[in-house]
């Protein structure tokens, strides 16, 4: 199904969706989150049955700061939908999908591990790529990317993020 | 399932054994992450009673370099030599989900060559880590004799990576808008003698692995995940397919011409690891066939890089004796002939390309399942955010199913037979 058919069959019950590159995108509230992903699993002609991914991008000083891209594939349509929710800065949480989805667990870690994003809900929600006694979430824009001075033929080259160039 | 948190011990070894008799308690037993059959840094944590696994938790990360962070302080075009380093077994995947990606954003595509020569080199990869996956499997099953030969004819298509690209890995061959430069003729020939000698070797493999009873007995009926388990867990790729759902995004959602090449996507109903075998023997056949298709569009010439020069790579490049560098000609050009020219390279090497603002998420079919980049871009000239839906990250998950109740042995056999690349789990 295109994307535009794909938006079309949303749009009634979530009316902000748009098409952007050939990709559909829905927006929903946090509150309505887990009752969306049922019923976009579910609905027998958009039976987005798996989940490719969970990511998030950090916008300091917008409103909201973070918002979360959760994309998701149908093995019988073959389409895809991708579904965003924004969660403010003093508040991020987010109701946990991994009972919609088990593959879920993984990737909401790694965004928790990254962002700082809580999965409400999550049977294990522990950092999976960091250390555990890691202090703060390295993907945050707040966060240096980190790195020290190389010497390179005798001068001194500063890590990438302290480079004036 | 892999949701649950580490169990605690079944029985408290705190409490004394009875007089004389055996204590039944569990053992806590850490694989890795420094095992040589954990393919890189991966550590299970293993509960046993005996020689059966109760529980299982796989741990990662220990390979975590920061990729996707990297990503977000270079230029668009520099992401291509990250993101190649993250599955370093499929380094052309990675360059072609990225790039892939990137020209979305952009609204341009590569000219056909350049889409040739991506598959072409995707489908060899495909073969070279199939047959490191071979080969390391069966070292660890104790088929010693296949490591040999996995490796000695990974080598022949190493040496075409090489000619082409001038490195053995980490190529950064694929550029937003095409690919660095054309496949020398020296690269087709070897190609052409490759698809000759190939089928001759997999047919060899066969004979050695495919009616060995030792390998068969370590395989059938082991490290067992059904269809219903992995599409719940998220599991792609050959495990999927071993599975008998026929899930292949070059078939499902067709990239770079995918559609217009004749090839089957190859199933099993055994969903162990034997059918796994069996699936990545018969894809490696597959991926011979769209060699073979490629090789003879090759004879069309053409451009390998958008004309665009807004987006193309300013200089013209060849393989040097260190990889990939600045031809001499147009270093002479832009230093002695044009102040324009280097002006233009300048602005394009430093500041790169302005990628419009928006979106993208673009699946490509690696060796291990689907790819996935989601690239945002807030109209700058770096990437605002790259995210790598790497297939071996989320297919770990499936370890618990896989292992749980089953022996400590095949726990070997079971992450083998998922064939999972610590570089692609960790980024």
């Amino acid at each position: 199904m295109r994307a535009e058919e794909l938006a079309g069959l949303v749009r009634p019950r979530y009316p902000d969706v748009v098409v952007a590159r050939g990709e559909a995108t829905v927006v929903v509230d946090r509150s309505e989150l887990h009752e969306a992903f049922v019923y976009l699993r579910d609905d027998p002609m958009l039976s987005l049955d798996s989940l490719s991914g969970v990511s998030a991008t950090d916008w300091p000083g917008r409103t909201p700061r973070y918002w979360l891209a959760y994309d998701l594939y149908s093995m019988g349509h073959k389409h895809r939908l991708r579904l965003k929710v924004g969660l403010l800065e003093d508040d991020p949480h987010v109701p946990s999908v991994v009972s919609v989805y088990p593959t879920a667990n993984w990737h909401e870690r790694e965004t928790f591990d990254f962002y700082g994003i809580v999965f409400d809900g999550h049977p294990d929600l522990l950092r999976i790529l960091m250390p555990d006694g890691w202090k703060g979430h390295p993907l945050r824009k707040t966060e240096d990317l980190g790195g020290v001075n190389t010497r390179y033929k005798g001068a001194f080259i500063p890590p990438v993020d302290r480079r004036t160039t | 399932m892999s949701a649950a948190a580490p169990r605690q011990p079944s029985v408290d070894p705190a409490v004394p054994a009875p007089p004389g008799g055996f204590r039944e308690e569990t053992m806590i037993v850490n694989m890795g992450p420094q095992h040589p059959s954990t393919h890189g840094v991966l550590r299970l944590l293993l509960e046993l009673d005996g020689e059966t696994v109760v529980s299982c938790r796989p741990i990662v990360g220990y390979l975590h370099t920061g990729i996707e962070k990297n990503c977000e302080y270079r230029t668009w075009q520099q992401g291509v030599t990250y993101v190649t380093r993250a599955d370093y077994l499929s380094p052309f995947f990675n360059e072609l989900g990225y790039c892939l990606a990137v020209e979305r954003l952009l609204g341009i595509e590569a000219p056909p060559r350049a889409q040739v020569l991506r598959v072409m080199f995707c489908e060899m990869n495909r073969i070279t880590s199939h047959l490191v996956w071979l080969a390391t499997s069966g070292l660890e099953l104790g088929a010693v004799s296949m490591a040999l030969y996995g490796f000695r004819e990974r080598e022949m298509l190493l040496n075409i990576f090489e000619i082409a690209t001038g490195l053995r890995m980490n190529h950064a061959y694929l550029r937003i808008g095409g690919v660095v430069m054309d496949i020398p003729p020296e690269g087709e020939r070897k190609a052409r003698e490759f698809l000759e000698l190939m089928p001759g070797r997999i047919g060899e493999y066969e004979d050695i692995l495919a009616r060995n009873p030792i390998w068969i007995e370590r395989n059938q009926g082991v490290a067992v995940l059904s269809a219903a388990d992995a599409l719940a867990l998220g599991v792609t790729g050959p495990v999927l397919r071993s599975a008998g759902v026929a899930r292949d995004v070059r078939q499902d959602e067709p990239y770079s011409g995918y559609e217009t090449y004749d090839f089957d996507v190859v199933t099993r109903d055994g969903a162990d690891s034997f059918a796994r075998f069996e699936v990545r023997i018969e894809e490696m056949k597959q991926s011979l066939r769209i060699i073979g298709q490629c090789l003879d569009r090759l004879g069309q010439p053409g451009p390998v890089m958008v004309e665009d020069p807004k987006v193309r790579w300013p200089a013209q490049l060849e393989v040097g004796p260190d990889g990939i560098g600045n031809s001499e000609a147009y270093v002479k050009h832009i230093m002695e002939e044009s102040m324009e020219a280097l002006i233009h390279h300048f602005k394009m090497v430093t500041e790169g390309v302005a990628v419009p603002p928006g979106e993208v998420h673009v699946p490509v079919e690696s060796p291990r399942g689907e790819l996935g980049y989601s690239v945002v871009s807030d109209g700058g000239h770096r990437p605002y955010r790259v995210r790598i839906r790497d297939p071996s990250f989320v297919n770990l998950q499936a370890v618990p199913s896989m292992v749980e109740g089953g022996l400590v042995a095949d726990v070997i056999a079971a992450i083998a037979s998922l064939d999972p690349v610590m570089g692609g789990v960790d980024r």
